[in-house]
């Protein structure tokens, strides 16, 4: 299973980079929503993959680590906080340069 | 006392700049802090002068051995008396020479700044400590020398002794850390011990080499001379105390400071009293052609100090006591002839010998008085420039070499003071008489009051006073400093025993009765060389003119369009390019240490597959891809994002985390929900604009970054696992008191960590709201999506609506239950937060944000600051209980009815968490979701 997990991060990280390398603002969003999911995915498996295993005394023999599950817990509230921002980010530049070329220029294109 | 010495220039520093306005003599009180600290000075020399060294110590960093410790004995009180005598003059000076002028308070300002760093060099026992005076000196006499900031010739001027004593600094620096890890140490008292061991450290050539540069760049050695005469753009007192009595002689004091340590050594000889040599002869010999007074100074300056340099070298005692003589005589001869310079220069217009002739006929007050350190410089009888040249010779012939050195050095000396002799001529018989002035800008000279010339008698005087009686200085201040600069271990006097001091036989003198021809020789040979200056000049026109700071300009002027050329490529306002940049870097610093791990699969034993996770890891990663593969699809890009945080949520289920589970199904369905928001007013497609080579540049940056992470997390998770989480288990019931581990981490444990998120939640959700605030989307950017969107913007479907009403208070109970038990099963603050703000959210989408606002409160930032109020004051609580910030407590209370139940102001904080996610979530969503609505955007939310 292990090794799934570990392409399954490959794929995510590896769209996620791809995609805040494109020129539009709204790619760029796409891509790091989905370089915080493998980010989050990344930590969590620091703790070790664990089946019928939840951190909670007395529901189960084994626990899984609580301590990344902690940690990623916030860094998903706050995720959502910084995708909501940053997509504000791209709205107001769309507004205020007319395209939403993430170097705020657009070579090709009639201005929007 | 030590530290007032040092402190009592800086306690002035504002006196000058406040006094701007005030009558010209309240500005003249800046010369009372060098005045009070000679006088202190003078107090403490006899303790001194028996030997004893005067410490003071106070620790500022000793985690890095840095101490601001001081350090008085004979020699530091020889150097200190000279900077704060000469400074008492020159400010004196400084009264007449700026009389009437505003620019007089920043002199004075930077003076007094200045004469506290050099002190700071001089009375510093720390390396560290002296090498930060030593910077200091270089920056202000950067701003001195820049002091007509609107004059070219001075800026670069500045530039270049700048570039050339800050780099000397440098090297010093780097010199200084390696004496310190050698020896153990940056103080002076361990350092000076330590000679056997700095010598024989297989790093000594690095010691000396830059400790050297450091002195030498500073003291104008050759070949970093050429940074003095540029500097003589400087007003005239700063040239006169920095770059003649001061900043100068900090090199120097540095090669004496550390003599015991390096002294003896065969380099130290060679290096020293070779670059000395150079500098005297290539001083002297350029000085006679200088057509510019104060250059014509400076070179003499350089030679000086060649000289001063070369006797260092030698290495001997007495050679040592010559040159810390003939510094003081050099200091008092060359100031009032800087003075003198000034004084011409202000009277003339100019200071061009070929233009400044026959002065006499107008100030013979000023030839009398300057004939006298004039003499001294060429060193002719009764006066001190006669002593410590005659000295010098002695000096050399009695040097530690032999062979053909032995019979070079003198000649060489001979050859240097029949030099001096020259320009010493020049500058007096050119100024002073020659014919008639030439073209003088101020015709007539104006004359300057009498009082102007005060300095200059006290200089004339202790000239005179010193040819008469050397022994004055080199049985007293300067034999004790000879002692104190060459304390070698075995020589090192207790601070309380009788005080041993070698003085310096002046009989040498009478052993070599030829001297005086010796004088006679050079005096002549200088004199002829003067007659003989218009075949010289002419020979010297035909020389090709080497000015260094036209070179140096050049190769400014190359390397600042090298370093444009640079930023230019590397920033080129780009957003893409740096995150290209930063992209790269992390892979190369991360992968890096990476390439050496030889076993990536590590022993501890694999998961089996079983066929649903692995079909849906498989269908995640499938998903994962559509996103890049079709982002420019927006909405399906956007649909196929959705998708992939579902399924996460499913894989953090699957892996035995319930809270993640729920946290990241509530956050994805409000995440898509803004992103959704947003496409509405973007474009619905991107265009296909990368070229060829961009698009496979990233797709192989993406790919190595997937690989690395890919490999890296499969090397961890293969391998066993030692966490400290084993504490937060088994602690987690008895400290915490709840059975859910990852809540009692996030209120309880980590209670600070969760206090600083839910902040940054609170600020993300304010800075959307200021950014939304002014935001007006007027028109969707193009048709096309209009007809897309069109159809949806205000048409609320009927059956979403009637079953959004009763879903409202069901998901508020909802919340309500998890909340409350989220300390001992999977739930919380965070989770029931985000639970409700779905709740609510789902009301504006059935029914529109009008229809919302009228059946709701909507002080979204009061709530995220109520937030932030609960769980900070439960933190403050505990300290109320005198226990440590945010610990919590907990107990078991009986209720009728319902049992046992379990309270603890853990649940207090999490209320706390969970009124800030409420409140941040809802603030984000209601105001990207006004922007949108058909009546345009209308009032900010919250």
């Amino acid at each position: 299973m292990e090794i799934l997990v570990a392409i399954l991060l490959g794929v995510l990280t590896a769209s996620g980079v791809f995609l805040i390398l494109r020129a539009r603002t709204f790619s760029v969003v796409l891509g790091l929503t989905l370089l915080s999911h493998a980010v989050n995915l990344f930590l969590f498996s620091m703790g070790r993959l664990h089946t019928n295993a939840p951190a909670v005394i007395g529901e189960a023999a084994q626990h899984a680590d609580p301590l990344p599950q902690a940690l990623v817990l916030t860094a998903i509230v706050i995720g959502f906080a910084m995708t909501a921002f940053v997509v504000v980010l791209a709205l107001r530049s769309v507004l205020e340069l007319k395209n939403d070329h993430v170097d705020g220029v657009d070579k090709n294109e009639e201005p929007i | 006392m030590l530290l007032l010495i040092l402190l009592l220039p800086l306690l002035f520093l504002p006196g000058p700049l406040l006094l701007r306005h005030a009558p010209r003599w309240a500005v003249g009180l800046a010369s009372l802090p060098p005045l009070i600290a000679f006088i202190l000075l003078l107090q403490l020399l006899p303790t001194v002068m028996q030997g004893q060294v005067l410490l003071y110590q106070f620790d500022w960093i000793p985690e890095l051995g840095l101490s601001v410790a001081l350090r008085l004995d004979a020699l530091s009180a020889l150097f200190a008396l000279l900077i704060t005598g000469i400074g008492v003059t020159v400010m004196y000076y400084a009264h007449h020479y700026f009389a009437g002028k505003p620019e007089a308070a920043r002199f004075y300002t930077l003076i007094l700044a200045f004469m506290a760093a050099m002190l700071g060099i001089v009375l510093a026992e720390n390396l560290i400590l002296m090498l930060i005076f030593w910077e200091l000196t270089s920056l202000i006499s950067f701003l001195l020398i820049g002091f007509y900031g609107n004059k070219q010739i001075s800026r670069r001027g500045a530039r270049l002794s700048l570039f050339i004593t800050g780099g000397g600094g440098l090297a010093l620096l780097g010199g200084i850390i390696l004496i310190g890890q050698v020896v153990g140490s940056y103080q002076l008292t361990d350092i000076l011990a330590a000679r056997e061991l700095i010598q024989n450290d297989s790093r000594f050539p690095w010691i000396l080499g830059l400790i050297l540069l450091g002195a030498f760049t500073k003291s104008a050695q050759f070949p970093f001379h050429l940074w003095l005469p540029h500097a003589m753009s400087a007003p005239t007192p700063v040239s006169a105390y920095l770059h003649s009595a001061t900043m100068v002689k900090a090199g120097i004091f540095l090669l004496i400071r550390l003599f015991p340590v390096f002294s003896g050594h065969e380099a130290w000889f060679y290096w020293v009293a070779g670059i000395g040599v150079v500098t005297l002869l290539v001083g002297s010999f350029v000085a006679i052609f200088m057509h510019d007074m104060k250059g014509l100074l400076a070179y003499s300056t350089i030679s000086h100090l060649g000289l001063i340099t070369l006797l260092i070298g030698f290495g001997t005692h007495g050679a040592l006591t010559v040159a810390l003589f003939h510094l003081v005589n050099h200091a008092l001869f060359k100031a009032p002839l800087f003075m003198m310079a000034g004084v011409v220069d202000k009277a003339a217009g100019t200071r061009d010998l070929r233009q400044v002739n026959g002065m006499a006929k107008h100030f013979p007050l000023l030839m009398i008085l300057s004939f006298i350190p004039t003499a001294a410089m060429a060193g002719l009888p009764y006066l001190n420039g006669y002593f410590s040249k005659k000295l010098f010779i002695v000096e050399s012939l009695n040097g530690p070499h032999s062979g053909m050195i032995a019979t070079l050095i003198p000649i060489l000396a001979i050859l240097g003071a029949a030099f001096s002799v020259g320009y010493a001529l020049r500058l007096f018989h050119n100024t002073f008489f020659n014919g008639k002035p030439v073209d003088l800008p101020n015709w007539p000279p104006k004359k300057p009051s009498n009082w102007t010339y005060a300095p200059l008698v006290f200089f004339a005087a202790a000239c005179v006073i010193l040819g008469l009686w050397p022994e004055l200085m080199l049985h007293g201040l300067i034999a004790a400093a000879a002692n104190a600069a060459n304390v070698s271990s075995d020589l090192l006097i207790p601070a309380t025993s009788a005080p041993h001091i070698v003085s310096y036989d002046l009989s040498v003198i009478q052993d070599h009765p030829w001297l005086s021809l010796i004088s006679a020789v050079t005096f002549l040979g200088g004199l002829a060389m003067y007659s003989a200056r218009k075949t010289l000049f002419a020979w010297h026109a035909k020389l090709p003119n080497l000015n260094a700071k036209d070179h140096f300009e050049k190769l400014m002027q190359t390397l600042i369009g090298w370093s444009q050329n640079a930023v230019h490529m590397v920033e080129n306002g780009s957003l893409q390019r740096y995150v290209l940049y930063l992209l790269v870097t992390a892979l190369v610093f991360t992968g890096w240490p990476l390439i050496g791990l030889d076993v990536w699969r590590g022993n501890r034993e694999l998961m089996p597959i079983d066929a649903m996770t692995a079909g849906g890891i498989v269908l995640l990663a499938a998903m994962a891809l559509a996103v890049s593969f079709l982002h420019h699809q927006r909405i399906t890009a956007l649909l196929f994002t959705g998708a992939t945080g579902l399924f996460i949520t499913i894989g953090f289920a699957r892996f035995s985390a319930p809270d993640l589970a729920l946290t990241q199904f509530s956050v994805e369905v409000m995440a898509i929900m803004i992103m959704m928001l947003a496409l509405s007013f973007l474009p619905q497609t991107s265009p296909h604009e990368s070229s060829r080579f961009r698009w496979s540049r990233d797709v192989i940056i993406a790919s190595i970054a997937g690989i690395g992470v890919a490999l890296l997390s499969f090397a961890v998770m293969t391998r066993p696992q030692s966490s400290i989480s084993d504490y937060f288990l088994a602690n987690s019931v008895s400290g915490g008191g709840g059975t859910n581990v990852v809540n009692v981490i996030l209120v309880d444990f980590r209670g600070f960590d969760t206090l600083g998120e839910i902040t940054v939640l609170a600020i993300a959700a304010l800075a959307v709201f200021a950014l939304t605030r002014n935001l007006r989307l007027k028109d969707r950017p193009n048709h096309q999506q209009n007809e897309y969107w069109n159809g949806f913007a205000e048409s609320h479907p009927l059956f979403l609506r009637v079953l959004a009403r009763p879903i409202l208070p069901m998901a508020l109970l909802v919340s309500a239950y998890i909340f409350l038990r989220g300390h001992n099963l999977p739930g919380g603050g965070f989770i029931a937060g985000l639970i409700t703000a779905a709740a609510l959210s789902l009301q504006y989408v059935a029914c529109g944000i009008r229809w919302a606002h009228v059946r709701m409160l909507t002080q979204f930032r009061p709530l995220v600051g109520a937030g932030l109020l609960i769980a900070g004051t439960t933190g403050v609580g505990s300290l109320v209980f005198g226990k440590p910030f945010l610990t919590s407590w907990f107990g078991h209370f009986e209720l009728p009815f319902i049992g046992e139940f379990e309270l603890a102001t853990a649940l207090l904080f999490d209320l706390g968490v969970y009124v800030t996610v409420v409140g941040a979530t809802l603030l984000i969503l209601a105001n990207m979701g006004r922007l949108m609505t058909i009546h345009g955007p209308g009032k900010e939310i919250g």
